[in-house]
């Protein structure tokens, strides 16, 4: 079998998946239509913050083919509960954050535009559109805050009455006394205020769910589109629906894009399947596009102060940062772990910086749920870490990549712990910088930057070296955080009496290519073609349990559950084979999918071990049960640590204000590699995220909490003409605390490349004296620059 | 959608009947501008009448007097017309940039030209080269035809059957794309033909298309990005968003107005 194509660790794969992708046989949640289905409508707030004076559902009820409608009472009267928070976060002074109700459908007061009243089920969508039209809705306009400045001015309209000032929490971490003291003594000192876009994530395929209820078993199936169906039956069964677990089965089939906006637990997964077991008959929700834009968690959305202390020469003394963060109109299911955990702990990034203290303040606003989105927190941290790096060699005169190298944690220093909780196990940011560096010809670059200027365009280079925690997370540790749930993975194993493999894994793929990259990983270890090797996800009636895929944590930690469930199978299988060829257990390898005794050419391979496994009849059967199916959960010993460099390359219209990404490197520290077409495609989709983010997304709302970037006219989500070729680079040390030495390559592309563009963009600008430039670095924003020095037409 | 009613004529006489019998029946061309309307449940028409099967209404004719497009021509024919690239290449131009592939083998001039969107292409080329429009009733003067935004000469039940052009000697289109819907942020057609030099403005204006008259007198006066370099665009009237403010939309109306001047030297 010397001849088969290598297909274990290492080997670019083609992926098993996008035959059904591309040829249009995936089967998502819309796909799937039942005998009797009703079909779901939601009536949602058009005003930003109002009172529910009355709601008359009465013509509602009495339009054609109208099976119910429900509001906020009847899920009350049937002791429905609130949509839970899965993370609590305490204050500086101890106390808990303000946690207010989350209903499924508003009562009292609608919070923002988009917040559901009332489902109306019909026997066709049309009919539930038509009459959700007829839903008579006296509503009551209060004032509203809409963005984080309005909504901690004085006197601010308050969002929930049990929240003053509209703060949630006011949480810091850090050494405040060694911070203020290195500030005191600081040769020079560097401050930036900066904001972080709020973005819409907008997945290709919008949210869906439908619910069915069996009434002779007492069953509810949930079919929704979500990154980690058990996670959903926890919090839908547990909080809300009261329904224990083995009751209620969640499956979340094909599903098009997440980028965590489809981690959370949402109102409309309850309403179909509470509402298929009031009315026995399954009930399904499609979300359009337009309805996506106002009721899928929103990210980022941070306005910060960063302050760093310096010495003479450069040295990092000590850093600053206050931020307020956005948590929108209720508390998403991790938003509140956001802006804290996976942020504040960042903040000491591939730096050295000895001290570190940060204040972060969430607050309320009538806007759409904030939550993660793809990088959570450390794109946020790694924008402000790294523009204030280049701010600080806009100040000081130092070179920016002298100062990030004269900074850098030493790579022998590892494990490093950092002043703001965090411990490194491994990394090597000087290769990674060197390696982007050369790869984009930073050396050359000044002679582009004229040959541009020649052609009447503006080109500048910037660079970013970041880092991010990921692969979520010891379960111990974020416990004690406040986390509400652990954070580990489970697999099982099954090999099947012919030696073909199922494998069935807590995590979910959605775009990532786990069908292939885990078939990769079991036919490296255990030595089985992949052809023979099927990844199963995405079913809690399959999968013994697993907490889903989000924080680049599918590779890291589920990929490690299935090696420790496979040491279970060829431990098992060398017992087997032990007894088969009358050796001693300690005497049997298994190498290449056979079992062989040591120092002799007798082996057996893993198919004959799976067989005699399940036909015992030459067996150990006193010791030994048969089978070879192995499960395992796995809970990491620390949080990964990817880091690395990008570097960007723009050019700017003269005349116009218009930047263009012309050229992009991503040199990135991801551990180990299964397979590398995959990774460089993770990390192409990941930048191209990070570019529209920098140059091209923002969600806009106005001063009254309407949202004006609702919809693709007016909310620009980057198009293929707008990326340049990305050249992606990686350069690895291994995790050493995961047997993989996997750490993930999921979100490095989202968290390193915006302050790579911006940094690029404001050296593009340089000669205009421009500090700093919030995101996006939209054409009127740059324009309003060169505008600023120059007569409003210029003569060229 | 709202339910309506549909009907799919084959002549311009049995549409215009069918739309002048019912004053909320509503048109159908390429419908892709109604279509997303309809879907959104912003229009509520109690009919629809189709006009697919309508036959005559997609042709091209080029002659010494004019390119004449039939209502129903989609932008992907005009766009790969070889005798429109030939005779108009700034039009040709123009058609190619509306929308995108999809739109261009769906979309019509005739559905353009009736729904009047002030952020659409083809008033523009319009306007600026001075078109005829003929219906089933009349023939309309581009000068008269564009009355505002969403809004035109078109009498209630009224159908546009072609669209001529008359062949001007010089004309190009330079379009400042909306970063978001890639409609037209601001875009200028400028022409210098049988109905003299004339530059037209879309995007920009918040009564949808414009001649701009400064800008007209000085490429009379001399053909040359330069001349339309130092005219500066009045901002009362003009838009502004989230994307750009009315001042920069004026600074781009002189930005495109010189780049479209240069193509055509």
């Amino acid at each position: 079998m010397n001849d088969a194509p290598f297909e274990g660790i290492g080997a670019s794969v083609r992926r098993k998946e996008d035959l059904r992708f591309i040829s249009g046989r995936g089967h998502y949640t819309d796909d799937i239509n039942r005998a009797g289905q009703l079909h779901a409508v939601i009536k949602r707030s058009d005003r930003p913050h109002a009172r529910i004076v009355s709601i008359d559902t009465a013509a509602a009820k009495a339009a054609p083919g109208v099976v119910a409608v429900y509001t906020g009472a009847d899920l009350e009267r049937d002791g429905i509960g609130g949509l839970p928070c899965g993370w609590g976060i305490h204050s500086k002074d101890g106390s808990p954050m303000k946690e207010p109700p989350h209903p499924v459908l508003a009562t009292g007061k609608v919070r923002h535009v988009g917040d559901p009243i009332a489902v109306v089920i019909a026997e066709t969508k049309q009919q539930a559109k038509d009459a959700a039209e007829l839903l008579d809705i006296n509503l009551e306009d209060v004032p509203a805050v809409a963005t984080i400045n309005d909504a901690i001015a004085p006197g601010a309209a308050l969002v929930h009455d049990d929240a003053p000032g509209n703060i949630c929490y006011d949480w810091h971490l850090g050494d405040k006394a060694a911070v203020d003291a290195a500030f005191a003594r600081a040769d020079k000192t560097v401050s930036l205020d900066l904001t972080n876009n709020r973005l819409i994530p907008n997945a290709m395929e919008p949210r869906c769910a439908l619910g069915e209820y069996d009434p002779t078993t007492g069953d509810y199936t949930l079919t929704t589109t979500s990154q980690n169906p058990h996670v959903i039956r926890l919090l839908m069964g547990a909080f809300v629906l009261h329904l224990p677990e083995h009751k209620l089965r969640v499956v979340a089939p094909d599903v098009g894009g997440g980028f965590g906006s489809k981690i959370y637990h949402y109102a409309e997964e309850a309403i179909v399947t509470w509402s298929a077991g009031k009315l026995g008959m399954p009930v399904k929700w499609t979300s359009d596009r337009s309805e996506a834009f106002m009721s899928d968690a929103h990210g980022r959305d941070h306005v910060s102060t960063a302050e760093m202390a310096l010495d003479k020469d450069g040295n990092f003394l000590a850093l600053r940062v206050k931020t307020l963060s956005n948590m929108g109109a209720y508390l998403s299911t991790f938003a509140p772990a956001v802006p804290t955990y996976l942020y504040g702990t960042l903040l000491a990034g591939v730096y050295k910086t000895p001290a570190i203290y940060v204040e972060v303040k969430a607050i309320f606003t009538n806007t759409v749920p904030v939550d993660a989105y793809r990088g959570a927190g450390r794109p946020e941290a790694a924008f402000l870490l790294e523009r204030l790096v280049d701010t600080i060699c806009h100040d000081t005169g130092h070179d920016r990549v002298e100062i990030r190298r004269r900074n850098f944690i030493p790579t022998d220093a590892f494990p490093y712990q950092t002043p703001v909780a965090l411990q490194y196990d491994s990394g090597d940011y000087f290769t990674t910088l060197r390696k982007a560096l050369e790869h984009a010809d930073y050396a050359g670059f000044e002679a582009r930057r004229k040959a541009a200027a020649a052609k009447g365009k503006l080109r500048g280079i910037g660079i970013s070296t970041y880092l991010e925690a990921c692969g979520i997370a010891p379960s111990k540790v974020v416990g004690s955080l406040g986390a509400r749930a652990g954070l580990y993975e489970v697999a099982n194993v099954r090999v099947h009496p012919t030696g073909s493999v199922s494998v069935f894994t807590g995590t979910h793929s959605h775009g990532q290519g786990h069908e292939t990259t885990f078939a990769q990983l079991v036919s490296d270890q255990l030595g089985v073609p992949i052809s023979q090797i099927d990844i199963v996800h995405g079913d809690t009636a399959k999968i013994p349990f697993g907490m889903g895929t989000y924080g680049s944590r599918s590779l890291a930690v589920g990929g490690s559950a299935m090696v420790k469930a496979m040491d279970k199978v060829i431990a098992k299988g060398k017992k087997i084979a032990a007894h088969l060829m009358e050796a001693a257990v300690e005497d049997i390898d298994f190498k290449d999918g056979k079992f062989s005794v040591a120092g002799t050419d007798k082996a057996k391979t893993l198919g004959e071990i799976a067989l005699t496994a399940y036909v015992p009849h030459n067996y150990p059967i006193e010791e030994l049960e048969p089978g070879l199916d192995e499960t395992a959960f796995y809970d990491p010993k620390n949080f990964t640590y990817p880091g690395g460099c990008h570097v960007a390359e723009v050019e700017i219209e003269a005349d116009t204000g218009v930047a263009y990404v012309v050229n992009f490197v991503a040199v990135d520290d991801v551990g180990r590699v299964v397979n590398p077409m995959i990774v460089e495609g993770q990390v192409q989709g990941g930048v191209a995220q990070g570019i529209g983010q920098a140059l091209y997304e923002n969600a806009v709302y106005d001063k009254n909490g309407q949202i004006l970037s609702g919809s693709f006219m007016d909310y620009t989500m980057p198009r293929a003409d707008n990326l340049p070729n990305i050249t992606v680079g990686t350069e690895s040390t291994l995790c050493t605390h995961n047997p993989l030495g996997a750490k993930g390559c999921g979100e490095v592309g989202a968290i390193g490349s915006p302050p790579a563009v911006i940094n690029a963009v404001i050296d593009a600008l340089k000669e205009y004296g421009v500090r700093h430039l919030d995101m996006p670095a939209s054409p009127q924003k740059i324009w309003s620059i060169l505008n600023a020095n120059r007569p409003p037409i210029a003569a060229e | 959608m709202y339910d309506f009613a549909y009907e799919r004529p084959t002549s311009v006489a049995d549409a215009v009947k069918a739309l002048t019998a019912d004053p909320d029946a509503k048109a159908l061309a390429g419908g892709q501008t109604f279509i997303p309307v309809l879907k959104q449940r912003l229009a509520k028409p109690t009919k629809i009448v189709d006009l697919a099967k309508i036959g005559g209404l997609s042709s091209i004719k080029v002659s010494g007097q004019g390119v004449t497009i039939g209502a129903m021509t989609t932008h992907a024919t005009v766009a790969n017309a070889t005798d429109v690239q030939k005779a108009i290449p700034g039009l040709a131009e123009l058609v190619s940039w509306i929308g995108d592939d999809a739109v261009r083998h769906r979309g019509t001039i005739g559905g353009s030209l009736a729904n009047n969107d002030p952020t659409a292409c083809y008033p523009c080329a319009v306007l600026a080269l001075g078109a005829t429009i003929k219906t089933d009733r009349r023939s309309i003067e581009a000068d008269d035809y564009f009355q505002g935004m969403f809004t035109t000469a078109l009498e209630p039940g009224e159908l546009i059957t072609e669209v001529t052009f008359p062949i001007p000697s010089k004309a190009r289109y330079e379009k400042f794309r909306n970063p978001a819907s890639r409609y037209a942020m601001v875009g200028v057609f400028v022409a210098n033909g049988p109905k003299g030099v004339r530059v037209a403005v879309t995007g920009a204006g918040q009564n949808g298309v414009f001649r701009h008259t400064a800008m007209e007198q000085a490429l009379a006066k001399s053909w040359s990005p330069d001349a339309v370099a130092s005219i500066s665009t009045p901002t009362d009237g003009l838009n502004g968003d989230i994307h750009g403010s009315a001042e920069y939309r004026a600074h781009l109306i002189t930005v495109m107005a010189k780049r479209a001047v240069a193509a055509t030297m």
